[in-house]
């Protein structure tokens, strides 16, 4: 069975793209052959800076034939129906076989498409696959029209097997397809004829080339690290900075050289970043010290002088580039220690807009501000110093090392308030205050720190909400749901008791009140606010409130745009409150909680104190994997079955308590007694935030309900029985309701 | 970079004499700078208008460049209110224009065999010229020498054929070859000439008065006035009707728009180096320019540089 090597060679892909073009290479040149019936045994696909390279095994020959049997018209049937037939089927009439089937006579084609040798499906697929590549960016170049990353110059495709290679021919736009490729674009840039895969990466290590991404990373890693320890040092891990310069680099040679002395005072942080963001070094840190003294760069050649010439060209280059981060840093610790210090850059942001629609980042922070003074307490931090963090905690944005380097901010906010010489809990909370970015991120836990913290994030939201820039499909540009995740860990992992109602409806009206074109300010008249709340909390729908306030004609007429604008705006702070709980459901499903368990415990009052809910859907999920929890959960729904149906078919709410003097049997006695019992004891425990207490409370209803399931029949002839015990499994869903809407979990 | 080889060039004006023979020897016409301020050398029309329309072009020269913002009063090693771009525009690229490209590298004096030679991925941009092009910075032993572009797009029309742009930043280059750290210490001249002059010699004066002009006196009611002034007279220009009533030639005015919208654009950089434009102005402004450039582009390609021939009626 033959072997087929493929290898696209052109002008210098981006290293970002490298990995994920050998990919699309090989997925669609091979789902192209096995859809034309060529299917093969292995397949492997590498790229380079200049070439993209697919090496297929055991690749049939041929296609194999497919026969095919179609079912015509009846024998006598009209012409112009056979005809038809007949030029569907590409035969002539005496190719026709006649059978007998149970409705006569029927002409039946049997059509074989005979196979076609590999080489004119490859042609066909390669071309296919060129024409179609999907690149995230291409171009045209020269006088022509074909779209590639960067101009293609050759293409090499062989098919082949014991008897020999043989080039399988293609032209695309003008680029024949031959058996030839380049090495090292300047070590050996000489022409090579190749037979085989294997022929092909030994010749192209011959000159110069390590075809493997995976091989070059290695390479890189092992010489670097090498080099390094051999001088006593180490060199600081950064995968992705690997990746990239791998490829970059066709013969990777490793190179070391040091810092200038002059240069380590500078932040850590401030010679990674530089070093890696202008030059792709790595950085190299002397283990003792926790320093970074070297620098490791990746060279695409060896040279005569061993790269000594390379080395210190590339020095001298970090040298200026380190040079202008001195400068930077000598001039931002000049302001941060001068008597204005940070607020001479806080002062700066008044002329900086945060987004067109709500404002500079002046008026943002003057928000967090306010926002973390009220947040302080509930967390544990004084006041004071959560305003002032907050008041500083973006200053760094105008400082000129921030402005060079973007990534640094916050870091070296802590660096320059450390300077400044304010509160160390100030200074750690102009670095923490971003934090958590991602799902692993570490999560604040200085109360000043999660207080900034927790106002950064709920302005961004509440902010992005009022002017209705929500996150849609996979749009996500003010990476709002990193957000709401961020105050989800924060709230949860400093186990912080807040009503994320009240503190986003108060921001909402912040945002609305300083910023322009937010015209859903909150104009609810007073008296009515608090049991509009109450109700709106409780998920009702707006139609359903303003109904609710029209019967009570409450409203004049003229009110009524106001009041309106005032539901829309509550209507929007639901929406948010949704869309935390919805974040939350998928960080707790990632904990190993059901959805349903959540939906049940979201439907419960006092939703919005999420570490009050999450406390609750830990206790049920706990509950339900018990045996008790099972049961009971069983006996719950069969109770609330048949009260549902039989409320739907009396038309009546069954609420108005049973009355244990109309219980005939022993088992309904027991259960009112237990029901008794356990609703002091439940709404004692759920007071306490006992939920584990609570659900095990409820537990001890298991015994008696399934006892009165097992001995009674609900719907009895006699009427005051039938009304008495609906009543009592009222009761036991109310008791149960107490903990969660157990109605919300599925079986 | 201070290797000793007898190919070295010992100046900054060595360097610039060597690519322009280079280039003139690959068939480029050498031309002359362009007489008005400009941001780079991509601005010159024989790169934007000459890079629309479907004529071959061939085109080298130096730009003198100026960026008011990063006026430095000539004190910062490496930066410069005004410079020096190497600009070589070829259309259609041709195939081998990486190979010409490290050509005219060796003819400056790198060393192809000690020196490490890569080609990064940078897309370029330009949004006031409504431009856009995929390519690379070029990186000599980490430094970047110089931008490769294949243009895509200019003034909103897609390039057809497509040119291969190169631009070097001749200061830095130069620097990096003659092996200098400060720019004001870089021999302008050959340094055992009877007048040596260095860079500082010619530039360090008119570094101080134009920063200070730039960032400080510049009358910013003059400048958004003339500002105002070019984007009419561009507009104004290209509202003419084709033929010219004096001659009754087919005169499409495409290149006098252009010269103002250029001036519109150098107007618009010294608005911003006296901080007179706010963040959410700076669109606005880039956008008007853009405009122009748009408008002139549209023009162009109805010229006879820009590709049109007047077919005779049938």
């Amino acid at each position: 069975m033959p072997d087929l090597l493929i290898e696209l060679f052109s002008e210098e892909i981006p290293a970002r793209m490298q990995a994920r073009a050998a990919e699309d290479l090989k997925k669609r040149v091979t789902d192209g052959l096995v859809e034309a019936g060529l299917t093969y045994a292995g397949a492997a696909a590498f790229s380079t800076p200049r070439r993209l390279t697919l090496a297929l095994e055991g690749l049939l020959a041929e296609s194999p034939t497919v026969r095919e049997e179609r079912k015509g018209p009846k024998v006598g049937a009209p012409d112009k129906a056979i005809e038809g037939f007949l030029r569907g089927a590409g035969l002539t009439r005496d190719q026709l076989e006649e059978r007998d089937t149970p409705k006569g006579a029927v002409y039946f084609a049997a059509i074989e498409k005979p196979g076609r040798p590999a080489a004119a499906i490859i042609a066909e697929v390669l071309e296919d696959t060129v024409r179609n590549f999907p690149w995230s960016k291409s171009m045209r170049w020269g006088t022509g029209s074909l779209r590639w990353v960067r101009p293609l110059h050759s293409i090499l495709c062989v098919l082949s097997d014991e008897a020999g290679a043989t080039v399988v021919d293609l032209d695309i736009d003008g680029i024949k397809s031959g058996n030839t490729t380049h090495g090292h674009r300047f070590m050996a840039p000489d022409e090579i004829i190749v037979t085989g895969f294997e022929d092909y990466a030994a010749k192209l290590k011959r000159a110069h080339v390590v075809l493997d991404t995976a091989e070059r990373q290695q390479a890189i890693w092992q010489e670097a690290t090498n080099q390094a320890f051999a001088r006593g040092l180490e060199v600081v891990e950064d995968k992705g900075l690997l990746a990239e310069v791998a490829g970059l680099v066709e013969w990777p040679v490793v190179l070391l050289g040091d810092i200038d002395a002059e240069f380590l005072e500078l932040p850590p942080e401030v010679l990674q970043t530089s070093m890696k963001e202008h030059q792709k070094f790595f950085s190299v840190r002397n283990p003792k010290t926790g320093r970074i003294e070297g620098f490791v760069t990746v060279a695409n050649r060896e040279t005569a002088d061993q790269g000594a010439t390379i080395l210190a060209g590339n020095q001298k280059v970090l040298s200026a580039r380190l040079a202008d981060a001195k400068f930077f840093w000598a001039n931002d610790l000049r302001v941060a220690k001068s008597e204005t210090g940070m607020a001479a850059w806080a002062e700066k942001l008044s002329n900086v807009t945060f987004h067109n629609k709500l404002g500079t980042q002046a008026a943002r922070i003057d928000r967090i501000a306010a926002l973390a003074r009220e947040i302080a307490p509930v967390v544990g931090a004084d006041a004071d110093l959560a305003e002032q963090a907050a008041r500083v905690a973006k200053a760094d944005l105008s400082s000129e090392m921030v402005y060079e380097f973007p990534e640094l901010q916050g870091l070296m906010g802590r660096y320059y308030a450390e300077a400044a010489g304010l509160p160390q809990e100030v200074a750690n909370a102009c670095e923490m205050h971003y934090s958590p970015l991602g799902p692993s991120d570490d999560v604040p836990t200085e109360p000043v720190s999660v207080a900034v913290a927790l106002a950064d994030k709920l302005d961004t939201l509440t902010g992005f909400w009022a002017i209705d820039e929500k996150p849609t499909g996979s749009k996500d540009p003010y990476a709002l749901r990193r957000a709401a995740l961020g105050v989800i860990r924060l709230v949860l992992e400093n186990d912080v008791r807040m009503s994320l109602f009240a503190v986003l409806k108060e921001q909402a009206n912040e945002v609305a009140e300083g910023v322009a074109g937010v015209e859903n300010q909150l104009f609810i008249q007073s008296g009515q606010a608090e049991e509009l709340e109450a109700e709106f909390i409780k998920n009702m729908g707006v139609e359903d409130i303003l109904a609710y306030l029209n019967e009570k004609d409450e409203l004049e007429e003229g009110d009524r745009k106001e009041f309106e604008q005032g539901i829309s705006f509550l209507e929007r702070i639901s929406d948010l409150l949704t869309f935390f709980h919805d974040r939350l459901k998928v960080f707790l499903r990632d904990q190993g909680i059901r959805h349903d368990v959540i939906d049940a415990c979201i439907a419960m009052e006092g939703n919005d104190d999420l570490t009050l809910l999450v406390k609750r859907a830990r206790a049920l999920e706990d509950f339900l994997k018990s045996e008790d929890g099972e049961n009971l959960l069983q006996g719950f729904k069969r109770a609330n079955n048949i009260l549902s149906q039989a409320e739907e078919k009396d038309g009546v709410e069954y609420s108005y308590g049973a009355d244990v003097k109309f219980a005939e049997d022993d088992s309904e006695k027991a259960l009112f007694a237990a029901l008794a019992a356990s609703e002091g004891a439940i709404s004692t425990a759920i007071e306490a935030e006992d939920f584990a207490a609570a659900m095990g409370g409820t537990a001890a209803l298991r015994a008696p309900v399934d006892a009165f399931f097992e001995a009674v029949q609900v719907n009895s002839d006699n009427e005051v029985v039938r009304r008495n015990r609906l009543n009592l499994l009222s009761q036991i869903r109310k008791v149960c309701g107490q903990v969660a809407d157990l109605s919300r979990i599925e079986a | 970079m201070t290797q000793s080889t007898s190919n070295a060039p010992r100046s900054f004006q060595e360097i610039i004499l060597r690519l322009q023979n280079y280039w003139a020897s690959k068939g480029c016409a050498v031309m002359q700078p362009y007489d008005m301020e400009v941001g780079a050398g991509t601005f010159h029309p024989a790169t934007t208008l000459r890079s629309l329309g479907s004529k071959s072009w061939a085109a080298a020269y130096v730009q003198p460049s100026r960026r008011p913002t990063d006026g430095r009063y000539g004190e910062n090693p490496n930066r410069l209110q005004h410079y020096y771009q190497y600009q070589v525009l070829i259309k259609p690229s041709p195939p081998n224009l990486q190979e010409l490209y490290l050509g005219s590298l060796e003819a400056i004096g790198v060393n192809m065999d000690l020196h490490d030679i890569r080609f990064v991925e940078d897309d370029w941009e330009s949004p006031t010229l409504g431009a856009w092009g995929l390519g690379w910075e070029v990186w000599c032993d980490g430094m970047e020498v110089s931008q490769f572009t294949y243009f895509q797009q200019v003034g909103g029309h897609d390039c057809h054929p497509v040119s291969g742009e190169l631009t070097y930043g001749l200061e830095r280059l130069a620097m990096y070859i003659l092996g200098i750290d400060h720019v004001m210490d870089m021999p302008f001249n050959d340094p055992d000439a009877l007048i040596p002059l260095s860079y500082g010699d010619v530039f360090k004066q008119t570094e101080e008065e134009y920063a200070r002009w730039n960032f400080d006196v510049a009358n910013t009611d003059v400048l958004l006035r003339h500002f105002e002034e070019a984007e009419a007279e561009c507009a104004a220009i290209l509202a003419q009707e084709h033929q010219d009533p004096k001659t009754g030639k087919r005169i499409i005015m495409a290149h006098p728009a252009y010269d103002q919208c250029i001036k519109a654009s150098h107007i618009f950089n010294l608005l911003d180096a006296r901080g007179v434009i706010s963040v959410t102005e700076r669109q606005a402004y880039i956008g008007r320019v853009r405009a122009l450039a748009k408008q002139c582009a549209d023009a162009f390609v109805l010229t006879e540089a820009g590709g049109y021939s007047a077919t005779p009626a049938a």
